[in-house]
């Protein structure tokens, strides 16, 4: 009988959904709220096979998910392909490395650097990101020098040591105005969805509108790759259309689903649980 | 289950299957609010925490 240890902290209707799909398989879930745990030597374990690392808080779960793996106990995503995805920057990386097609991309500390960075990705809009954001928060789209600037210059004041760190991206025109997100697990692509909206950011989070969108192979290999280049797991990839073909934006290793489980018709929850038990068997 | 919402005072039902540490929402202000404790029939909710630097997905 395996049991998995859903490592928490609020639970959302994703994590309703885990607890769901479990259910329905006679699945044992141990809820660990990880904001009640201690992570010492001596702390009595929680008898689980596989922790499957879901907390809102990824400075928490990175922790959590170190401990239990020092424990031998697996953790879905692994702190290995947590390490990279939770960070952009090395997350482009990890993909030019793999002659993974992605956005045009790089990193600099100071204006002056950040000019000729930005000349030799193709010149202006370009959008500046904290690396380690999420949820389209601080995002900003350059049109042109000034902007930059201006904005270089509140974070150099305002931010924090990471705000520090410009990581810069070539601005993409979608297609349509939307873009894809890939659910992908251990490199298969599940489903997708189309993310439609009137602003360049297209986040469901920020009133974006999904439909369905059909995996064809060229979606699939690309997100296998991607994969594979990030060392697999459970991942949502946020993909672009452009005229040379699909490219990676970006990729997210605690995804959010709820929203797309109607429009793909496709249990993500149901293959959550089916991925955390394959690992709990092949340990 | 009845609670109260403590940012508006309105009325706020706990569906049966709601979990400690589940999100809902409150009908009349639709403010966030986290389930604390669920003893019997005794439910206690709390404000969300708001939206920290290194939530995300
Ligand atoms: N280089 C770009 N060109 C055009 N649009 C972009 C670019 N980068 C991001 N966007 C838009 O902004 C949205 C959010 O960007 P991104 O996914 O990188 O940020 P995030 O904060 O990590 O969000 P999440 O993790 O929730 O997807 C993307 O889905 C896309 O619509
Ligand atoms: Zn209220």
């Amino acid at each position: 009988m395996i049991t998995i240890g859903l490592l928490h902290s609020t639970i959302r209707g994703d994590e309703k959904l885990i607890l769901e799909a479990a259910k329905k398989r006679n699945v044992t879930v141990k809820l660990i709220d990880i904001r009640r745990s201690i992570y010492c030597e001596e702390n009595p374990l929680n008898h689980i096979d596989v922790a499957l690392e879901r907390s809102v808080s990824t400075v928490k779960g990175m922790y959590a998910a170190y401990y239990y793996e020092s424990k031998n106990i697996p953790v879905v995503n692994s702190t290995a392909v947590a390490a990279i995805c939770e960070d952009k920057f090395l997350t482009s990386l990890a993909l030019m490395k793999a002659r993974v097609p992605t956005i045009p991309f790089g990193m600099a500390f100071s204006v002056v650097e950040l000019e000729s960075l930005i000349a030799s990705i193709g010149g202006y809009p370009v959008v500046i990101k904290p690396p380690e954001g999420s949820w389209g928060r601080l995002l900003a789209k350059i049109n042109d020098k000034d902007a930059l600037e201006a904005v270089i210059e509140h974070k150099d004041v305002l931010g924090t040591p990471s705000h520090k760190a410009f990581y810069v991206q070539k601005y993409i025109q979608k297609k349509q105005g939307r873009d894809i997100r890939a659910f992908v697990i251990d490199g298969h692509t599940i489903c997708a969805i189309y993310r439609h909206s009137p602003h360049w950011i297209t986040n469901t989070a920020r009133g974006g509108v999904a439909s369905n969108c059909t995996v064809d192979s060229e979606l699939a290999t690309i997100c296998k790759n991607a994969s594979i280049a990030v060392d697999g797991g459970i991942l949502a990839m946020d993909v672009v259309e452009t005229k040379d073909g699909y490219i990676i934006n970006e990729i997210n290793h605690t995804m959010e689903f709820k929203n797309s489980e109607m429009p793909t018709k496709t249990s993500i929850s149901g293959y959550i649980v089916d991925y955390c038990l394959q690992i709990a068997q092949t340990q | 289950m009845n609670t109260k919402c403590p940012v508006c005072d309105g009325e706020v039902t706990v569906e049966p299957g709601t979990i400690e540490s589940e999100i809902i929402q409150c009908p009349d202000c639709s403010a966030r609010l986290v389930v604390e404790k669920i003893e019997g029939s005794h439910v206690s909710v709390s404000e969300a925490p708001k939206v920290e630097e290194d939530w995300g997905e």
